[in-house]
């Protein structure tokens, strides 16, 4: 247990160093353009998942607490010349009240009713923001980058920084939730929602808290991406593509762990930066088949295999035998 | 007899059907109540509205003389109502004890942190030994067979230290002799001090467990009394029984 939980804070602390020293000392430019997109993914499912995986409240509208974290980083930039710090911070806050907003009028609604009311929810942010000029309304805008911060050589090199240190935070959060009782409850609830209230379970509260957390990571994976892209414009960015992918990489990766996400989004953001450069429509059908492959052969995802897998070879039986001994002793 | 649950004309409907009209109904402290009816007459539904699982549409319901009609039904967990589900709800992703943890946690513990976390577990394993369920301690709760999905609702619900337990037919689908085990471990529990709403088909289980019996048809009351004469009203006989 102990031993556990060292290595994940020499990891949580060692991935933002490693986020800061790489990008200065040399590197091709394009490792940390892809590396960008791939933690950005780990963000999207870890945040996903918290609703999603451990409350079993299937969000369709990941694209839309994506594009308005997007959005009022734009604005947090345009209208006040606010740092990016203060933008991600701004996005986070807008995303969580999305969150507790959307949740309040849906959560009341149960299993594919939910996640069609999250559909609709980023179509009506979407149309909001196709008809607001001061963001370029349909056409998008061009954004304008301040010099590059903290001495990295180029916006891509920074916001890979940036987003190490928003990955470790979504991680730290997911795995707070998961380890806590605000996780037990999620589970309980998930697993029968009345049972869980009649067990002294706020179930309203503590799914509104899910919403909250989720939707301001969500919004925050989306702030630096104005100045990542340098171009937005909301059609890609309200994308029901990213809504798909998060939650296709929670189940690859399983859902009932935080790492399941972490190693899903790796490893189809990763598939996906290869087999993209060949076709996107090519991704798209990798995508599919690894959704069908898992469903069908491993239902748990990754974390059911690695499970699977522990309990097969060595440190499970010893265990086992070790404890046998003490009884006998 | 200080009366721990009132409930006064209450009235629930689905849509334009009355589910319960015009129910009363005192249960006093200490007292072991079966609660009787054909299919479909509204027992269920009384304990969701009892329990918070529903809302009322008329009426009050008290409980230790304070008004929860409006109450959500974790809060009124935590005041002291506990219940059962007649088609068992575990949480199924869970282990057994660990079902048993979540009550603990959210109702009699506060939130429990490491240093007080054995001391629950402890708790949870004694409660586990009095409902013959120990063996499954950390058996995955969706792998429990009838008899001891049972025992884990009743478990779940005593965990939470109730003043009222209202249990929605705990022996349905039983042989006799769990339905008798099941019986041992209600008596048990009342002996313990705690107030029991049983609801059951079995006849001879609410015989044996009951001091007093109401009956419910079509959503009315038609009989409070003695079981003997709850047994023995024409009306009772007719409703629930056939003849
Ligand atoms: N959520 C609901 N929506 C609509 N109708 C309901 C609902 N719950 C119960 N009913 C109806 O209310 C009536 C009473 O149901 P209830 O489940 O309380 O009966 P019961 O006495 O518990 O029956 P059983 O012995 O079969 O368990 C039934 O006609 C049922 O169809
Ligand atoms: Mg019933």
């Amino acid at each position: 247990m102990r031993n556990n939980s060292t290595s994940f804070w020499a990891f949580a602390l060692a991935l933002p160093i490693l986020g800061f020293v790489l990008p200065k000392v040399g590197l091709n430019e394009y490792y940390f353009y892809v590396a960008y997109v791939v933690l950005q993914y780990v963000v999207l499912a870890t945040a996903w998942n918290i609703l999603g995986g451990y409350a079993g409240y299937v969000n369709f509208g990941t694209g839309a607490f994506f594009g308005l974290g997007a959005y009022t980083a734009l604005v947090a930039m345009k209208a006040f010349g606010a740092p990016l710090f203060v933008q991600i911070a701004a996005a986070a806050i807008v995303g969580a009240l999305l969150g507790i907003g959307a949740g309040l009028l849906t959560l009341r609604l149960k299993g594919i009713f939910f996640s069609i009311a999250t559909i609709a929810a980023a179509i009506v942010i979407e149309t909001f923001i196709l008809n607001w000029r001061f963001v370029g309304g349909a056409s998008g805008m061009q954004v304008i980058r301040p010099e590059v911060p903290l001495g990295f050589e180029t916006y891509t090199r920074l916001l890979f920084f940036v987003m190490t240190i928003l990955t470790v935070l979504a991680i730290i959060v997911a795995r707070y939730i998961e380890k806590s009782w605000v996780g037990r409850g999620l589970h309980a609830l998930r697993d029968a929602e009345s049972a869980a209230e009649c067990s002294g379970v706020p179930t309203l509260r503590l799914k509104l808290l899910a919403c909250a957390i989720s939707g301001a990571l969500m919004a925050a994976a989306g702030a630096p991406f104005p100045l990542y892209t340098s171009f937005i414009e909301p059609h890609s960015t309200f994308s029901l593509n990213y809504s798909v992918m998060a939650l296709s990489m929670a189940v690859v990766g399983g859902m009932s762990r935080w790492w399941g996400p972490v190693l899903g989004a790796i490893l189809i953001a990763s598939t996906q930066q290869l087999a993209a450069s060949a076709s996107p429509e090519l991704h798209l059908l990798v995508v599919g088949l690894l959704m069908v492959l898992f469903v069908i052969v491993a239902p748990d995802g990754l974390v059911g295999l690695v499970q699977w897998a522990r309990k097969m070879v060595g440190p499970g039986r010893k265990e086992v035998e070790l404890a046998r001994g003490s009884e006998r002793a | 007899m200080t009366t721990l649950l009132r409930v006064e004309t209450l009235t629930k409907r689905f849509g334009g059907f009355t589910a319960l009209s015009d129910v009363n109904l005192n249960v006093a402290k200490g007292e072991r109540l079966g609660l009787i009816g054909p299919n479909g007459s509204g027992k269920t539904t009384l304990i969701n509205c009892i329990s918070g699982v529903v809302q009322i549409d008329q009426g009050a319901i008290a409980f230790e003389n304070k008004d929860i009609s409006t109450l959500a039904a974790y809060k009124r967990a935590k005041k002291g109502i506990a219940r059962t589900f007649q088609i068992p709800r575990p949480f199924h992703s869970m282990s057994v004890i660990e079902n048993l943890m979540v009550p603990l946690e959210y109702i009699v513990h506060g939130l429990v942190d490491v240093s007080n976390r054995n001391a629950v577990h402890a708790e949870a394993s004694e409660l586990l030994h009095r409902m013959r369920l120990s063996d499954r301690t950390n058996a995955p709760a969706g792998q429990l067979s009838q008899v001891e999905l049972r025992k884990l609702e009743l478990a779940r619900a005593v965990a939470a230290r109730p003043r009222l337990l209202v249990c929605d037919e705990a022996m349905a689908g039983l042989a006799t002799k769990e339905v008798h085990e099941i019986l041992d471990i209600l008596m048990e529990l009342n002996a313990s001090g705690i107030t029991i709403i049983m609801v059951e088909h079995i006849l001879q289980a609410v015989m044996r467990f009951s001091q007093r019996i109401v009956c419910l048809t079509a959503g009315r009351i038609i009989s409070d009394g003695a079981p003997a004469d709850v047994m023995a009203n024409p009306e009772v006989r007719r409703a629930y029984l056939g003849s």
